[in-house]
């Protein structure tokens, strides 16, 4: 009796309740539009520096980008173009030598992290300490290795070089190798024990393979990084013209190249900057293309 | 009984040494457990041993200049004056831009990718931030420099005309320098490199949001936005401090990009369109023509910006961990 005496609500009067979006209020679907509207457009935002930075890397790169540029040994004049041959073994160098002391080490980490330590106070200290020291500034670490190795052996070196980049890639390769490791299942290693296998023999004929393509890729991305690195090279590698097999003698590397070339008033100078960047650019991105297809190969298999 | 018994004894003692000795034996085991407890270990080794070095090298510029070294402003290496507020400061002002530029775009990315995006363009758009994170800091800087710099300088002219009558806004949008390398232009450059890494920790953070809660939102009425308000957001505050705060120590540690585009100028300024100078920055540039006591003051530099970026670094992983962990805990 009461609720025939109550006034109904607006919009359902008679009807059952009027369930639609148009029941909403206004403000309410005006503020839904609006702000979804907002975030569809942020990935729009983001996607604008990327094509600029790479239309413009590729249109000034292609103009100076030759055989001859790619080859010729490196100069600073403000005449001559000169090349980026000697930069680009430089870099290759520096960076597979950094990848050889890393990618071991790293995966050992790893290996302790994820099959010993667990989540023992010890691992989980290694554990905060490497994701700490893959927030470390890279100029900090190129500072480290001039004061502990440069100095000592008074000498830039691409040695040292390869050092600073070994200390950037290893907290990166001992991460991504844990979580690849974890990903492996535990089957895999009960099954392994229990044919009498040790345990070292579990680990590296059992699990390591099962994970290696995981492994293989988190560490090309880590290279990929690297290879990019500008400050910690620029501190300690020197400045060479020419081709330098010695990794004891001071060498040349194509980030080092687009920054002192970067801040030149000669325009045959920023010129040989945007050809050192696509360079450079190219090298990265084929290292994470492959990283990428080894992942995806990867996942196909777990499938 | 007595079968059962039988099958229970050990093997012949032959095929047992033949079993275990095929893994080289108990030696071989602590060998390759030592081996791969030295390489977890040597990640605190060299963060101590970076510390420990850096810290002895710098300590003659460090002692000599006491307390001065962080609130003087008077960098003058022939002198042999090393204040180094200008560069903290220039730090900061930048990591501040950056932030401010980067934090909303960035979280509305990654809220796109897990609440919005059909799935189809949750592909695209990962490639696109893998990509966004490949490209080199120091391509950053040759585009800021050659590029952006130069492309910004009618703009902050336009912002200069338009908000320099106005108190607090005119000391902030200053006169332009002539090349546009500033604060500014130094502070988009970085907001477009610490993009990335905020987004992959926000979206590992809003992906942990159960989807019970926000079904729950949905039932009671609420609209997408109500429900990312309503669900996601109380979710993932505690992660998302996480990810902004480990953005702000890639920004304030972040070199080549911030030398190139920053301008060289050792001032403290209100004016985000004049040329300034940061700690990471003035270390590279005059690294080549340092000797003596200022190469020990540009270590000391690099000590302040490593203890403050793992500070920053270890309060941004402790609170992202927690977060983490009181979610899953939710989640259950």
């Amino acid at each position: 009796m009461t609720a025939a005496t109550r006034p109904a609500p607006a919009g359902a009067t008679g009807s059952p309740v009027d369930l639609t979006r148009r029941s909403l209020l206004r403000r309410r679907r005006l503020t839904n539009r609006v702000v979804t509207s907002a975030i569809a457009l942020a990935p729009l935002i983001a996607l604008v520096p990327l094509g600029l930075v790479t239309y413009t890397v590729i249109s000034k790169g292609f103009a100076v980008m030759s055989s001859a540029f790619l080859s010729s040994d490196v100069t600073f004049s403000s005449r001559r173009l000169g090349g980026v041959g000697p930069a680009i073994q430089g870099t290759l160098l520096i960076t597979a030598l950094a990848a050889l002391i890393a990618i071991p080490l790293g995966v050992f980490g790893a290996i302790y992290l994820n099959e010993y330590g667990k989540q023992n106070r010890l691992a989980r200290v290694i554990r905060t300490t490497s994701d700490v020291m893959t927030g470390v500034p890279s100029i900090v670490m190129g500072l480290f290795i001039y004061v502990s190795w440069v100095l000592l052996f008074d000498a830039q070196s691409g040695l040292a070089a390869a050092l600073a980049l070994a200390c950037l890639m290893l907290p990166v390769v001992i991460r991504s190798s844990e979580e690849m490791l974890r990903l492996v299942p535990d089957e895999l290693r009960q099954a392994s024990l229990a044919l009498g296998a040790r345990k070292w023999r579990t680990t590296v004929t059992v699990v390591l393979p099962a994970a290696i393509s995981g492994i293989t890729s988190g560490s090309l991305l880590a290279i990929a990084r690297a290879a990019g690195e500008t400050a910690p090279i620029v501190l300690v590698i020197g400045l060479v013209a020419k081709p330098e097999w010695n990794l004891l003698q001071p060498n040349v590397a194509l980030p080092q190249l687009i920054y002192s070339n970067a801040s030149s008033p000669f325009p045959i100078a920023q010129d040989r900057a945007w050809g050192a960047a696509l360079t450079l650019i190219v090298i990265v991105l084929v290292t994470t293309i492959i990283a990428r297809f080894v992942a995806n190969r990867y996942a196909i298999k777990e499938r | 009984m007595k079968i059962l018994t039988e099958t229970q004894t050990a093997p012949p003692a032959e095929t047992r040494t033949s079993l275990t000795s095929k893994g080289g034996g108990p030696r071989a085991d602590r060998l390759f457990r030592s081996m791969a407890l030295a390489a977890g270990l040597l990640v605190l080794a060299i963060l101590a041993l970076i510390l420990i070095t850096t810290t002895r090298q710098a300590w003659p510029a460090l002692s000599d200049q006491g307390l001065s070294f962080l609130t003087s402003r008077e960098w003058n290496p022939p002198a042999g004056k090393f204040g180094a507020l200008a560069f903290i400061y220039g730090t900061g002002v930048v990591s501040l831009i950056s932030l401010i530029l980067s934090v909303p775009i960035s979280i509305g990315i990654a809220l796109f990718m897990t609440e919005l995006a059909p799935r189809r363009l949750r592909g695209p758009a990962v490639t696109v931030i893998d990509l966004l994170a490949a490209v080199p800091s120091v391509v950053f800087g040759l585009w800021g420099i050659l590029v952006v710099a130069p492309a910004l300088v009618p703009i902050y002219r336009w912002f200069n005309d338009v908000f320099g009558g106005i108190p607090v806004l005119g000391k902030l949008f200053g006169s332009p320098v002539g090349g546009g390398r500033s604060f500014m232009t130094a502070g988009i450059i970085l907001a477009i490199m610490i993009t990335p890494i905020i987004i992959s920790i926000s979206r590992e953070v809003f992906a942990t949001v159960p989807s019970a809660d926000k079904e729950a939102a949905y039932a009671l009425g609420a609209t997408r936005w109500e429900m990312i308000r309503g669900a996601v957001f109380p979710h993932s505050f505690g992660g998302l401090v996480g990810a902004v705060m480990l953005g702000l120590g890639r920004a304030m540690g972040e070199t080549i990009a911030v030398a190139l585009t920053i301008g060289a100028a050792v001032q403290v300024t209100p004016n985000i369109f004049a040329g300034g100078e940061a700690m990471p920055a003035v270390i590279v540039r005059q690294w080549g023509e340092s000797s003596g006591m200022h190469t020990a003051a540009l270590v000391g530099l690099g000590v302040v910006l490593f203890a403050i970026t793992v500070v920053v670094n270890l309060i941004a992983r402790l609170v992202v961990n927690r977060a983490e962990i009181r979610m899953k805990g939710a989640a259950s």
